[in-house]
């Protein structure tokens, strides 16, 4: 029943349930808060919100009070409320002052300065001068770990971070211990904290107890240019901001996105952003005599089209690593197949999908918000606290609410919550996928069921196999049932790792036989010195052993394996220095934004293929990157429904589910064994090696899969 | 006119006879109880409400009237949790009662928790109360063997009375903070509402009583309502055992009728204040928190609830505490702000930082090391700190305060006169 109230006067009606709070932001009037977040439970503890209430002596907490809970008029008029009274402004000053006497006067040398919710409200609401003359609390800094600076002098106990870290990060690491003024927020051990979100806790902070150390004292954030992008290191695709100074990234922020990351980042998204200035390639290199020496630009293309001329195009391969976007992949496609080879494939870890089975057999199908509506979830082969952080963040937000089964098949893990531990391998899968055990019958009775698939469970030899028995799950799971928007419901889910991957099998990146022609034949081929050129765009996790004397070319924007192993190396920029399009799990295509100019030589990748193509007398007809974008979509037009989600057919699962084959019982593995090195620039990030260091020491105790 | 024997509810409050239950049963506890059962819920709540009782944990809200707002049908169980947390400063008249006439609680317990359809009552004692938890549990295990509470017992409503002991936080006797210690979590006040009767313990409806208002529950329904609604003045009825502590001759713990004049009281249990009556420098009436009294207001004050509130000050628990010429009244407040700025929980902000400010100034003010300007900034403070917490402990660390400045800001001034004059020379 809507609720009528009059707010500073202004008669409004209000829908029930909702907080006192948000009816007086509905109504217009702007209420301070420092404990009061919407994504976590309410605290009530800051003081900061309060109003006040006709007929309440005391002025009430506005975050903690329903409007249902208000007690009514005696003759049932509207409430009064007032959010700008003598009272509510004296209880504002008073808390304000409250908050401030024993809080540091050091916002000169404050990292939080100029981003400081308690520097704003104290200029905003608190009164001009300090009455206070005692001394100050002094309280000792906490170690939290290498992402977390703390000065804990400047706490103002709001406990955000400790209930973000309980209710949505899953790990209770973070407390107050101590009473009273003595109260002070702790790891207890005061060892860092294993949490792949924990410097969320930064970002909450509403002072600047708690901010990022790898980041610390580095810049003030108003001389920061702000780029709002998307993040590549898994496949969420989560909305950030990029600041840079100059030409440098100095730091990468979440941004808000209720479909993919709410507002939540993993600590590898943050803080691999000075990866991106290690470790570069800014020049051509051609290799001689054994060594990589620079060169120009035209001496390096040069040498790749006149390998490229004189190849037999049934002996050239190129493959697609985790971070390249789209618009690349679709353009060397384009050049292969007009050079007459479809040998190209960006299913690097061997994943057994084939696109031209249809979208929905590659992507996460009910999507990420979807989550929310499930009530049984049955994991295959993936541990998505490693590889979808976020996701997994979901996950565990859905399971909070209550009345969520989890099964596992897989490595057995902390995932953050409680879940029934099916079984190691591929046997348990059959026996679901028959319908011989017991979870299948749960599946079977849930009114949203969902099957998430990992990646490395169908990069294994018999991928096709445990697609097709997920896809007998999903169906016998799904039959009969229906979305919230009356739609059939699709079960079916793939849980991606690498960023590009999605759009990869869009824009058609796979060889044309692609269920014989893959990554792995690629490589058997260069080592049986049957290939003559490997083009590598940004592919570092192949075995680069056994690529034998084949001619490696290796374009990409860090010095990694393929780097090391190539024989020309063209500079390319990295995704926060590009305008590329990337698809997350879900099939939901998202822009990345230039941020800063890639290094030195470097340049965007479309434009180095762009300009290899004429030398090998197959100029691409694309001058800019709309032509290209415009040719793209043609191609794939779901590339075009930037940040949406276009639903994919459904039949097509049945399709997948009638593939031959036994699954082996082998044990499935997780696709990430270091969630900190995952991709070149994590791996050329010292902030992430010290975070798997730290991880690696810690979790053997914890047991955490990080730890092997 | 003092409360005559035959009108008296704790006849062993001293310990001088038997504590267990033979003891209690031929004081005339257990006596009648099934029949009290058989007439209902509601009789119960009805006789309570018709006795006028009202909570004796400070707060004084009508007995009667909280037990009703427990539902009535509701899937949850419900709970009666007992608050045995006596940690007020001054207040020492549950313990007497648990360890000196516990079957009076645990009769009560019954009565009240069949009365808000309750199966299951906890007693939270206070941690430093070891050999008062060892009486109850004894008197508690008595009770069991006898069949008089527990499952099948012979009053026809199961009924389990656990112990749970307390780890000596003066917050955890906030009625919500209890809750949260007795689940388990730290003991921090809950936002309210909801409030325990609709989302309490484990989030079950819940009501919390304090151990005098259980333990006058059994005499209450075996004498009638009226009986007890005839002593005391009307609205503020029964009896009540008050606590009297500091400069009086003989210290005690007393059953009274509510209302009694603070002087008679003195006078005839005390042995009067130390130094005669004139010697009379103030009384802090109901417990560490309450606003204290001067002399010259207490002479013909009455021990009530309405009468103290008229003065800015209450009767909380009826722990009075008196102080006589001799005492350092400035340091006496100051010594009871450093209770509550020790006991602060810390969750919200203006207990957590107000607290440890007034304490400051008023340790350096019991020194006359101060201004006088500090004296309305103090007030002022201690006012930003009350009705703007989440809990009681804000409101309870301010009035002592605010009661020193109203009524002892001459004997301030003076002293930061002194201290002034004092160091004039060492400033030149």
């Amino acid at each position: 029943m809507p609720k009528d109230l009059i707010i500073d006067g202004k008669a409004i009606t209000v829908e029930d349930g909702i907080t006192l709070m948000q009816a007086c932001e509905q109504a217009g009037a702007e209420i301070p808060r420092f404990c009061y977040h919407e994504r976590l439970s309410i605290a009530g503890n800051c003081r900061m919100c309060l109003v006040e209430v006709q007929g309440s002596p005391k002025p009430i907490a506005s975050c903690a009070m329903g409007v249902n809970d208000l007690p009514p008029n005696k003759d049932n008029s509207p409430k009064v409320i007032s959010t700008k009274s003598a009272v509510v402004k004296k209880a504002r000053e008073g808390v304000m002052e409250f908050l401030l006497i024993n809080h540091p006067l050091d916002c000169p040398i404050c990292d939080q300065g100029g981003e400081c919710d308690l520097q704003d409200q104290a200029v905003g609401y608190g009164s001009g001068g300090s009455r206070y003359a005692e001394n100050k609390r002094a309280v000792e800094d906490k170690y939290l770990g290498p992402l977390i600076k703390t000065s804990m002098n400047r706490c103002i106990h709001c406990t955000r971070c400790v209930r973000f870290m309980t209710e949505v990060a899953g790990v209770s690491e973070l407390g107050a211990i101590g009473r009273g003024e003595d109260m002070e927020i702790t790891t207890y051990l005061e060892h860092g904290i294993l949490s792949e979100m924990s410097a969320n806790v930064n970002d909450l902070c509403p002072v600047g107890a708690l901010t990022h150390r790898p980041w610390a004292h580095n810049a003030r954030p108003w001389e920061l240019r702000k780029t709002e992008s998307i993040d590549v290191m898994d496949a969420v695709g989560s909305a950030i901001r990029i600041d840079a100074r100059g030409r440098e990234v100095m730091r990468i922020l979440p941004r808000n996105n209720d479909a993919v990351n709410e507002e939540w980042i993993s600590d590898k998204t943050r803080h691999v952003a000075d990866g991106l200035r290690t470790q570069r390639l800014d020049q051509p290199y051609i290799r001689a005599n054994g060594r990589l020496e620079p060169a120009t630009w035209d001496a390096a293309l040069a040498a790749v089209a006149a390998k490229l001329k004189a190849a037999n195009p049934k002996r050239i391969a190129a493959i697609a690593g985790p971070l390249a976007g789209a618009e690349e992949m679709f353009a060397l496609k384009d050049l292969f197949h007009r050079l007459g080879s479809t040998n190209v494939d960006c299913r690097e870890d061997g994943a057994k999908l084939d696109p031209a089975l249809g979208r929905a057999s590659y992507v996460f199908n009910t999507t990420i918000p979807g989550i929310e509506h499930a009530d049984a979830i049955l994991l295959v082969g993936t541990n998505p606290r490693l590889e979808a952080v976020v996701l997994n963040t979901r996950i565990r937000k859905r399971w909070r609410q209550g009345g969520l089964t989890v099964g596992l098949i897989g490595e057995q893990v902390d995932l953050t919550y409680p879940y029934e531990y099916l079984g190691a391998g591929g046997k348990t899968l059959t026996e679901i996928a028959d319908g011989k055990h017991a979870f299948a019958a749960k599946l079977k009775d849930a009114k949203a069921p969902l099957v998430i698939v990992g990646s490395a469970a169908i990069a294994r030899a018999d991928g096709r196999a445990v697609l097709a028995a997920a896809a007998r799950v999903a169906i016998a799971a799904a039959a009969g049932k229906n979305s919230a928007q009356g739609e059939t419901w699709n079960a079916f889910n793939v849980l991606h790792t690498a960023a590009s991957r999605v759009a990869g099998l869009d824009v058609g990146f796979v060889p044309e036989k692609s269920a014989t022609t893959d990554v792995d034949s690629f490589v058997a081929a260069a080592e049986k010195g049957e290939l003559d050129l490997l083009f590598l765009l940004g592919a570092d996790d192949i075995d680069m052993s056994r690529l034998g004397k084949t001619f490696v070319v290796y374009q990409g924007s860090h010095g990694d394996a393929g780097a090391h192993r190539a024989d020309v190396i063209f500079p390319a920029a990295a995704y926060a220095e590009k305008s590329a399009t990337y698809v997350n799990t879900e099939g939901r295509a998202q822009m990345t934004a230039r941020a800063a100019f890639p290094p030195g030589d470097a340049r965007e990748d479309w434009t180095i293929i762009r300009a290899l193509s004429p030398l090998v007398g197959h100029t691409l007809p694309y001058d800019s990157i709309n032509v290209l974008r415009a040719g793209m979509y043609h191609h794939a037009p779901q590339l075009a429904a930037l940040d949406r989600v276009v639903p994919a057919p459904a039949d097509v699962i049945s399709v997948l589910a009638s593939g031959k084959g036994a699954v082996k019982d082998d044990a499935f593995r997780s696709a990430v064994k270091d969630f900190y090195l995952t991709n070149p620039i994590a791996r050329a990030s010292a902030v992430m090696a010290e975070m798997s260091a730290l991880k690696k020491a810690a979790g053997k105790q914890a047991g955490l899969a990080a730890a092997e | 006119m003092l409360l005559e024997d035959k009108d008296r509810i704790f006849r062993n409050i001293y310990g001088l006879h038997d504590s267990g239950l033979k003891g209690a049963m031929s004081r005339g506890s257990w006596d009648g109880t099934k029949f009290f059962i058989d007439k209902g819920h509601d009789w119960i709540i009805s006789e309570v409400k018709t006795s006028g009782l009202r909570g004796r944990g400070g707060a004084g809200f009508p007995t009667g009237l909280k037990w009703s707002f427990m539902p009535k049908a509701d899937a949850r169980p419900s709970y009666l949790v007992i608050n045995a947390d006596e940690s007020e400063p001054g207040s020492c008249k549950d313990r007497e009662i648990m360890r000196n006439d516990p079957h009076l609680l645990i009769e009560g317990a019954l009565l009240a928790g069949f009365a808000m359809r309750a199966h299951t009552s906890y007693i939270y004692i206070r941690g430093e109360f070891i050999r008062e938890r060892e009486r109850l549990q004894r008197a508690i295990d008595e009770a069991y063997a006898a069949k008089l509470i527990g499952k099948n017992n012979i009053h026809g409503w199961d009924f389990d009375l656990y112990v749970s002991h307390g780890a000596g936080a003066y917050i955890c006797g906030e009625e919500t903070a209890l809750l949260e210690s007795l689940e388990g979590k730290k003991g921090q006040p809950r936002l309210k509402p909801p409030f325990p009767a609709n989302v309490g313990l484990y989030g079950a409806p819940t009501t919390i009583n304090n151990v005098e208002s259980i333990a006058v529950v059994g005499d209450i329904l075996r004498r009638g309502g009226h009986w007890f609604a005839a002593l005391g003045l009307p609205n503020n009825t029964g009896t009540k055992l008050f606590q009297i502590s500091g400069h009086v001759n003989r210290p005690c713990v007393v059953e009274e009728e509510m209302g009694i004049p603070v002087r008679q009281l003195i006078d005839e249990h005390c042995g009067g204040v130390r130094g005669g009556w004139s010697n009379l420098l103030a009384i802090i009436p109901g417990g560490s928190s309450m606003p204290l009294i001067p002399a010259d207001l207490c002479q013909d004050l009455t021990m009530d609830f309405d009468s103290l509130t008229k003065l800015k000050s209450g009767l909380g628990t009826a722990a009075i505490i008196v102080l006589d010429k001799s005492a350092d009244v400035v340091k006496a407040i100051a010594r009871i702000a450093y209770f509550y700025k020790h006991e602060s929980c810390g969750q919200c902000t203006p207990c957590r930082e107000g607290t440890g400010w007034m304490w400051r100034v008023l340790d350096r003010m019991s020194r006359g090391e101060a201004e006088k300007s500090e004296i309305d900034k103090l007030f002022d403070v201690s006012k930003q700190i009350e009705g703007h917490t989440i809990c009681a402990l804000g409101d309870a660390a301010a009035w002592p305060v605010q009661g020193l400045i109203r009524h002892f800001r001459p004997e301030i001034e003076a002293r930061i006169d002194a201290y002034q004059a004092a160091h004039r020379q060492a400033a030149e």
